[in-house]
């Protein structure tokens, strides 16, 4: 075949086996950055233009034009451009640049809810439509919830539950479009179809179905490449049609759904196998190779859905988590980096430092040096890239995975997750010792026991009761999320996503704690200090606490708190993985607040660490903010310490320095990653920051219009987060030197 | 031998300037010299302050080693010669471990003619980085409240040994930032083949809060910090003249 033409064979010929073909074909690259080449004009000019869409966007709320009349499918608008004679990769998610799109399926209600919020309104026909005749998830789901859901989520210690949006965190097979054609991978679904027959049970019935919806995706897609010009049936037959392909099948996905994490995968070291074909045939030089990148890059930072209020206040500045993996290494030995890598990073330079698409690099040890100091070197000047701990996953996933979202890995195309959200575990401590009531509303919330009575706190009955409470929210957790992905398996399935798929796919049920430093400290301070609880009289509620005697804090590395960490963590998993979960998936569980940790604070009563009513969480797995105090390296421990099978979804720390701790010495970041790594770290956002520049950018935000910076999981332009946020990020420990 | 202890001023374990890469950094307690621009007023007394043996430094120190790959051990002060077999028996536990050691020392209390001991020491040390804080005797004194000349003979000992070295030089205003001693400095280096490079290091006031902690007006009070800019191109004057023949006319800086 013409478009396979000089790469070397493998099964990747006769079945969909993406990994084989790059295996077979990528070229490592050991060597440093030099090679790497500027914008080109028209680059800039573009960078430009879509600047200016953003700088607008900014100025008019957030967000530039909406849809209110056409719901958002593969090919619900035309072909779209920002300046059609300078792009070399093309596709918008409606048919104009920053225009979001109407995704009623999530949610009817939340739809309307997200136009209102910035002044449209739903047309009186879409309203008809999803009101009257179409029933969308949202509706799906409250008509299952029980009472003690509905309570639970009300009062905050379940928050975040995609029962209202899109769940996201899928990662379609995207490279696959650009590797097979649509024709050869309609022709597999076909056949995987055809071996669901017997019996006809609920359970084949389903899969014939979704795979048909797959199939019928597909055939859209294709009509989406023609309203570009494109012939999708074909594989791609070069660099530019490489990108082209795998892009397209992307913006079919987020044109079809809002997920909450709309990931890439893993796509560098794929795309460089055709980028190093063109380069070997000189049809093509680094400059024009570059260029597709960063044009690429461009679309992906483009990508925009309508999202309410609520939903921006857990998950502030807009993000998509356009996650792209790179780097990690191969089983065989050699790792992934390949030319493109570095080119995926450049882009922060040619194009300045941005958020989206969300970099993660998958770091080991073994990782070519000149490739680690390039990521040290983005790292410092841009704080733009977070870090996963290669080691840790790819003994799990193979070394074809990708993070979804913020540090969730999957197999690409094999695995997929049911997003959870997390539980607050610091209101489930103040409810263990409140019998059972919201220590805000004194609503009764779990199932009620006796208001703790004794002077002051004892540890282990506060642990036993804490694990009652565990028990309760461990059941109702998992009932609202398997209520809400039945519902959005059949009210919003993500038919074009799961169509670069297996069919078989393994399925995590990936639950979330927050709070985690919260309750380790305050269980420290229960057991090792004397902590006296403070009741209102005329509630009998227990609303403050009183603390006599020093104790130790999680993130200064010492056992005697950090095992409380563990412990809870351990407990709380078990309990998850007792329960019954949708659709056969697996249990996992993440320690991830994204921007949650602020609302959650907000939502949380005065806890026994000393923490007062509605102070933000510390961020993910990190330490609160100010007590990890004997050093950089031994708040890295602390949180390296946590066991990471009972996280299999992923543990999220967001270190901050200052820049001169590193002392100019860009190895020195490296250093430290290999260290944290090496000590069992999971995932680590790096940020090289002054709190100075940050006052100053709180203060003058005119000044610092790209001043990117990583929060938990993700990165964020700054001067999008909430004004309580921006003060939660300027409050965080800061490492410094002597 | 090994059961020597060290008094320990204070430890960092993500230091980054003291030495490659990143290294656990142990200060010790006690100076003999009574520098005036000391930042660490602290760590001169040498009443015990926190006793450490050679096996529970090593042991602090791995907790921390997968940190300190391309890094090591750097032992500070204080003055670390002071507390010489101490640190003979620390560096050379470390060697055996295969750990790079830095000895970052202003040889405050060398004595050319007991110089068995700090050899020793030398023989498990990767690295020095010598404190040279002013080159005039007589403005070392008014400065340190001691001569310079043990600091210079430690240098020659270094030159003897072969042992890289690494210069460090605070530079203050009015105090050594004149033409005159920048170029006698100057002048006296390039002599030595084992100096690596030279740090030049701006002044600061951020230690003055130790001296006011302990109840002791700051005695530079009035002299302002040294602006890095003009520390940098001091610091490049200085390593340009590195390892050139003496005899060699020097090229007339006019960057002062």
């Amino acid at each position: 075949m013409k478009a396979w033409r000089k790469f070397n064979e493998g099964t990747w010929q006769t079945r969909i086996d993406v990994r084989d073909f790059i295996q077979n074909n990528y070229t490592e690259y050991r060597g440093d950055d030099t090679f790497l080449e500027g914008p080109t004009e028209s680059s800039t000019i573009l960078n430009e233009q879509v600047n200016a869409f953003l700088l607008r966007e900014l100025k008019e709320g957030g967000v530039l034009e909406m849809d209110t009349d056409t719901v958002s499918s593969i090919t619900s608008h035309k072909a779209g451009y920002i300046d059609k004679d300078l792009e070399t990769i093309v596709g918008l998610q409606t048919d104009k640049p920053f225009k979001r799109a109407f995704h009623p399926y999530g949610g009817i209600n939340v739809a309307k809810k997200a136009l209102e919020a910035y002044g449209y309104k739903v047309s009186d026909r879409m309203d008809e439509i999803f009101s009257k005749y179409r029933k969308t998830h949202n509706q799906g789901v409250f008509d299952a919830y029980t009472q003690e859901v509905r309570k639970a989520r009300r009062s905050g210690i379940i928050t975040g539950l995609p029962d209202g949006y899109g769940r996201g965190r899928i990662i379609g097979d995207y490279r696959r479009l650009a590797l097979y054609g649509a024709t050869r991978l309609i022709e597999e679904k076909v056949a995987e179809k055809s071996r669901y027959k017997t019996p006809m049970n609920e359970k084949n019935i389903r899969m014939r179905e979704e795979i048909q919806e797959q199939i019928n995706a597909l055939k859209e897609l294709l009509e989406l490449g023609a309203h570009y010009g494109f012939d999708l049936s074909e594989p791609a037959n070069n660099a530019k049609e490489a990108i082209q392909w795998t892009y397209l099948a992307y913006l079919a996905a987020v044109k079809e759904q809002n997920g909450a994490a709309m990931s890439l995968g893993r796509t560098a070291t794929f795309l460089d196998i055709y980028i190093q074909r063109d380069l070997n045939d000189e049809r093509i030089n680094e400059k024009e190779a570059q260029e597709m990148i960063d044009h690429f890059i461009m679309k992906l930072r483009m990508v925009r859905f309508a999202r309410t209020p609520d939903y921006n206040d857990l998950f502030t500045g807009d993000p998509t988590w356009v996650t792209e993996s790179l780097a990690g290494m191969g089983t065989d030995g050699r790792s992934l980096v390949t030319r493109t890598t570095f080119r995926y990073l450049q882009t922060l330079y040619n194009l300045d430092t941005s958020a989206e698409p969300n970099l993660t690099v998958l770091w080991s040890d073994a990782l070519p040096k000149g490739f680690k100091h390039f990521c040290a070197k983005v790292s410092a000047e841009t704080s733009s890239i977070q870090y996963e701990n290669d080691e840790i996953m790819r003994p799990k996933h193979g070394d074809d995975y990708a993070i979804a979202c913020c540090v969730s890995p999957m197999n690409i195309g094999k695995e997929m997750q049911f997003f959870g959200a997390r539980a607050n575990l610091a209101k489930a401590l103040l409810y263990a010792i409140n019998g059972g009531k919201d220590e805000i509303t004194g609503n009764q919330i779990a199932p009620k026991t006796d208001i703790y009575d004794k002077e002051y706190l004892d540890y282990d009955e506060v642990m036993s009761r804490l694990d009652n409470v565990m028990d309760w929210l461990s059941e109702t957790y998992v009932s609202a999320l398997n209520t809400i992905h039945y519902m959005h398996d059949k009210y919003a399935y993500e038919r074009i996503q799961m169509a670069f798929h297996d069919a078989e796919v393994k399925r995590n049920f990936a639950t979330g704690i927050a709070g985690l430093s919260v309750v380790a400290d305050s269980l420290s301070a229960i057991r090792y200090a004397k902590v006296r609880p403070v009741r209102d009289d005329r509630t009998g509620l227990i609303i403050d606490y009183e603390t006599e005697g020093n104790f130790p804090h999680y993130g200064n590395n010492d056992d005697l708190v950090d095992e409380i960490a563990n412990d809870i963590i351990s407990r709380f998993m078990t309990k998850l993985r007792r329960q019954y979960t949708y659709r056969e998936s697996i249990p996992t569980m993440s320690i991830l607040t994204i921007t949650s940790n602020v609302v959650y604070g907000k939502k949380t009563g005065n806890t026994p660490d000393g923490r007062k009513t509605g102070e933000p969480f510390a961020p993910g797995a990190n330490p609160m903010h100010g007590r990890d105090k004997t050093g950089a390296l031994n708040s890295l421990l602390s949180v390296a310490k946590i066991n990471a099978d009972d996280c299999e979804d992923g543990i999220s720390n967001t270190f901050t320095l200052v820049p001169s701790a590193l002392n100019n010495d860009h190895e020195n970041l490296a250093s430290i990653i290999d260290g944290y790594f090496t000590k069992g770290g999971y995932h680590v956002n790096i940020n090289i920051l002054d709190r100075a520049q940050l006052i100053d950018a709180y203060n003058n935000p005119d000044k610092y219009p790209n001043l990117t910076i990583r929060v938990s999981g993700y990165a964020v332009n700054f001067a999008k987060l909430t004004s309580p946020q921006k003060k939660e990020v300027i409050e965080r420990t800061f490492h410094e030197t002597l | 031998m090994k059961h020597s202890k060290g008094n320990i001023h204070n430890i960092e374990t993500f230091g980054t300037f003291d030495g490659p890469g990143v290294r656990y950094v142990l200060f010790l307690q006690g100076c003999p010299f009574k520098c005036k621009f000391c930042h660490n007023r602290d760590s001169w007394s040498s009443r015990v302050n926190s006793l450490m043996s050679v096996q529970a430094v090593l042991d602090d120190y791995a907790t921390y080693e997968p940190f300190y790959k391309n890094g090591g051990m750097t032992v500070s002060g204080g003055e670390p010669l002071m507390q010489a077999p101490f640190v003979r028996d620390l560096f050379q536990a470390a060697k055996e471990k295969n750990i790079h050691t830095t000895l970052d020392t202003s040889a405050a209390c060398f004595n050319p003619q007991k110089k068995d001991l700090v050899k020793e020491v030398l023989t498990h040390t990767d690295l020095v980085l010598l404190d040279i804080k002013h080159i005039d005797e007589a403005a070392h004194k008014s400065l340190t409240g001691a001569s310079n000349h043990q600091v210079l003979s430690f240098l020659d000992l270094l030159e003897s040994l072969g042992k890289k070295t690494i210069i460090r030089h605070v530079l203050i205003p009015t105090i050594n930032d004149d033409e005159t001693s920048i170029n006698r400095l100057k002048n006296h280096l390039r002599h030595y083949q084992c100096i690596e490079k030279v740090e030049v290091l701006p002044y600061h006031t951020h230690g003055r809060h130790k001296w006011e902690d302990m109840g002791l007006s700051y005695p530079l009070e009035g002299i302002p910090p040294m602006d890095k800019q003009t520390a940098t191109e001091v610091e490049n004057d200085l390593n340009q003249t590195l390892h050139t023949n003496p005899n060699e006319t020097l090229f007339k800086k006019d960057s002062l």
